[in-house]
């Protein structure tokens, strides 16, 4: 394998999935590229000055403008007659909430930029609080159980979904855990005139809680379970589905997290449970997850 | 008719701003529409549209996203434009710091405006004053022609390799950007030799990788700020070098950091920025020729603050009074408050009073410099206030 444009000594947590998921994007982009943060982990753990752990062109500005710099950077090289990749490489707290705005202003002039969210449910860098990411019931910060509150009260909101209502020509979800599915939607949306938006399922291992190790693990359990499914969208039509052999149950999924551990401790959760169970077969249903 | 007046034409001020950002030549524009800013984008975008003006023109979604549009296509390089006012100045805000953090030379027009509560669209300067400590240079202009020459020489300025600042050039919303009034506009090619194309040292380059905007712990993070500081430091001297070569080339000579109207004699002197300078001009002509020795002292630059050309320029003054279109409100006011701070530590010991005035659109006539004369007069034998609301409609209070 070729020298990675991700260089070793960042300060991410070990087991975290961002990392590893810059690395397959940069992998598949390729040296020739330009990458814009939002402010997150990322930018704390790659860039502590005056050491930098990325090899290609990078730039962070603020929490909620990524796509806006992102424009300017798109523009400027077009206008030099280079075929630069310009990625985005920013958390879901950037990408579903507060960068919302500028999202849809790129999304909308059609610039030819990656969007890629590493997505961890939460926002992980100021210590777990809820994002518009957060699934039903994840404990978080500011969703925290207890005797009246069994969690994040809603289920998560529909990125995807916002991007395609923009009519962005390549729209996907992918897995930390499928790096060779990741690496193909990401050379894929790097061919396509226009914008791109891949959502990549990072598990947080402080923000979930688990075990190290599991990381891999639980995104692929994700995927399996039918809560995450892997998915293809071009020009708005759904042209890719991951199959699942054998799904498994999200209690699989669930009772390996502490963020879902009030879950199995109350009896009443039960039902909750068994909501989250709905949602995973209601997309096994829809995208015909299973054979 | 002279050589000067047969390049004079009758436009909006907005066009003549336009038209003096055609010849800086930006390869990117972004901008989002608010009053009273909005014809100077307008006339850029039809510039662009009949391939008058070769530059990107990015439509977008809000003022925080423009600026940050013009933070990307400059780290990649590009000679990048905005223009704003108030409540769209106040939603970039965060932006205005990353772009002096970042030393990226963006030259903004500001067309100053008051900031809501309540919802006001009139011209006053609480929108620059306010962000005055974001780590631009801010230019205050008098008239639309000075607008036109100040955007020119602000690139000039931000784009020095010892500057990398941005700058805003501030002109007072209605009463410049919609006056219609006699400009000299920029000649493309004189403008093309007093700004030479954007040569930036770093820039976002596959071939040089480097990284931007990165996190800076409290071992290094303040001599960033020191290096922002002291680049303002150094544009003191810059902002006068660059007013002189303009005047080499286009004849025109506002002052450098500060200039000055009937000052050298004067007992009372007015100092101020923007647009009411015309005013005061006029009614420091009536007061003289009625034997009342008045003054002007005009702020061009208010950052970098320019103490000693203050200094020098106000040492003999009898007594000073500050006129500004905002409010430090649990205060006093930016200019008032600046210019006591630069006279503490000096032997100048001239009583110095403040008024805020003009907020919202509110005129400032003639008979209101008169008044204020005479306030300064009186305070010249003792002060007995510092600093007021002029024109106060107490029967609405």
């Amino acid at each position: 394998m070729e020298k990675s444009l991700l260089a070793p000594g960042h300060r991410a947590c070990a087991g975290c999935a961002m990392p590893t998921t810059i690395r397959l994007v940069l992998d598949a982009a390729g040296p020739n590229t330009i990458v814009v943060s939002p402010t997150s982990c990322l930018e704390v753990t790659t860039t502590p000055f005056p050491e930098s752990a990325w090899c290609v062109p990078w730039i962070h500005s603020l929490f909620e403008n990524a796509a806006a710099v992102a424009s300017g950077v798109e523009v400027m090289q077009k206008r030099k007659g280079l075929d630069t990749n310009v990625v985005i490489i920013g958390g879901d707290g950037s990408t579903f909430d507060i960068g919302m705005g500028s999202n849809s202003g790129m999304f909308e002039r059609g610039h030819k930029i990656l969007y890629v969210c590493y997505d961890n449910e939460a926002y992980m860098n100021t210590g777990v609080q809820r994002s518009g990411s957060t699934p039903f019931c994840a404990h978080t910060t500011t969703t925290p159980s207890g005797s009246q509150s069994q969690g994040n009260p809603r289920p998560k909101k529909d990125m995807p979904a916002i991007a395609l209502a923009h009519k962005v020509p390549y729209v996907a979800t992918a897995s930390v855990a499928y790096p060779v599915d990741l690496r193909r939607k990401v050379k894929k949306a790097l061919q396509v005139n226009g914008p791109s938006y891949i959502q990549v399922n990072a598990p947080c291992i402080t923000g979930w809680t688990f075990e190290a190790g599991l990381m891999i693990e639980l995104a692929r359990l994700a995927v399996e379970s039918g809560l995450w499914p892997l998915l293809e969208y071009e020009k708005g039509e759904l042209v890719g589905v991951k199959k699942v052999r054998r799904p498994k149950l999200v209690e699989e999924y669930l009772k390996l997290q502490g963020r879902y551990k009030h879950l199995f401790k109350k009896a009443e959760c039960a039902d909750m449970r068994g909501q989250i169970q709905a949602m995973a077969d209601a997309n096994i249903a829809k995208y015909k997850l299973v054979d | 008719m002279s050589e000067k007046t047969a390049n004079m034409k009758v436009v909006e001020g907005s066009y003549a701003v336009a038209h003096a950002v055609m010849c800086c030549r930006p390869d990117v524009i972004s901008a989002y529409p608010i009053t009273p800013q909005t014809h100077i984008v307008e006339n850029l975008s039809q510039m662009v549209a009949d391939g008058e003006l070769d530059s990107e023109f990015l439509t977008v979604d809000s003022e925080f996203s423009a600026l940050s549009v013009l933070v990307g296509s400059s780290a990649a390089g590009a000679r990048s434009y905005s223009s704003t006012t108030s409540q769209g100045l106040a939603l970039m805000y965060e932006v205005l710091y990353n772009v002096s953090g970042m030393r990226l030379p963006i030259v903004m027009n500001v067309a100053n405006r008051a900031l809501g509560a309540p919802l006001n669209i009139w011209n006053d300067q609480q929108d620059a004053i306010g962000a005055r400590d974001v780590g631009w240079l801010q230019i205050y202009v008098e008239d639309v022609q000075e607008a036109v020459d100040a955007t020119l020489q602000a690139y000039k300025i931000a784009e020095d390799a010892e500057i990398r600042t941005p700058i805003m050039v501030c002109m007072d919303g209605f009463v410049l950007t919609h006056v219609y009034e006699p400009v000299e506009l920029l000649d493309k090619e004189k403008a093309r030799e007093f700004l030479p194309a954007y040569q930036p040292a770093n820039i976002l380059d596959p071939a040089h990788p480097k990284t931007f905007g990165a996190f800076a712990d409290p071992t290094t993070y303040t001599e960033f700020r020191y290096q922002q500081f002291e680049a303002q430091l150094k544009a003191l001297d810059k902002i006068e070098k660059v007013a002189r070569e303009f005047e080499e080339t286009f004849g025109r000579y506002y002052g450098g950091l500060v200039d000055s109207y009937q000052a050298e004699d004067a007992e009372v002197v007015i100092v101020t920025m923007g647009s009411v300078i015309g005013t005061i001009k006029d009614a420091i002509d009536a007061m003289r020729s009625e034997g009342k020795k008045v003054g002007l002292l005009k702020v061009r630059s208010y950052r970098p603050f320019p103490v000693q050309a203050l200094r020098k320029a106000l040492k003999d003054a009898s007594v000073i009074a500050v006129i500004e279109k905002d409010v430090s409100i649990g205060s006093e006011a930016g200019l008032v408050t600046d210019l006591k701070a630069a006279f503490y530590n000096s032997k100048i010991r001239t009583p110095i009073i403040g008024f805020t005035a003009g907020l919202g659109g509110r005129d400032i006539t003639v008979k209101d410099i008169r008044k204020i004369v005479d306030k300064a007069e009186t305070a010249r034998k003792g002060i007995e206030f510092e600093f007021e609301f002029l024109n106060l409609r107490t029967e609405i209070l």
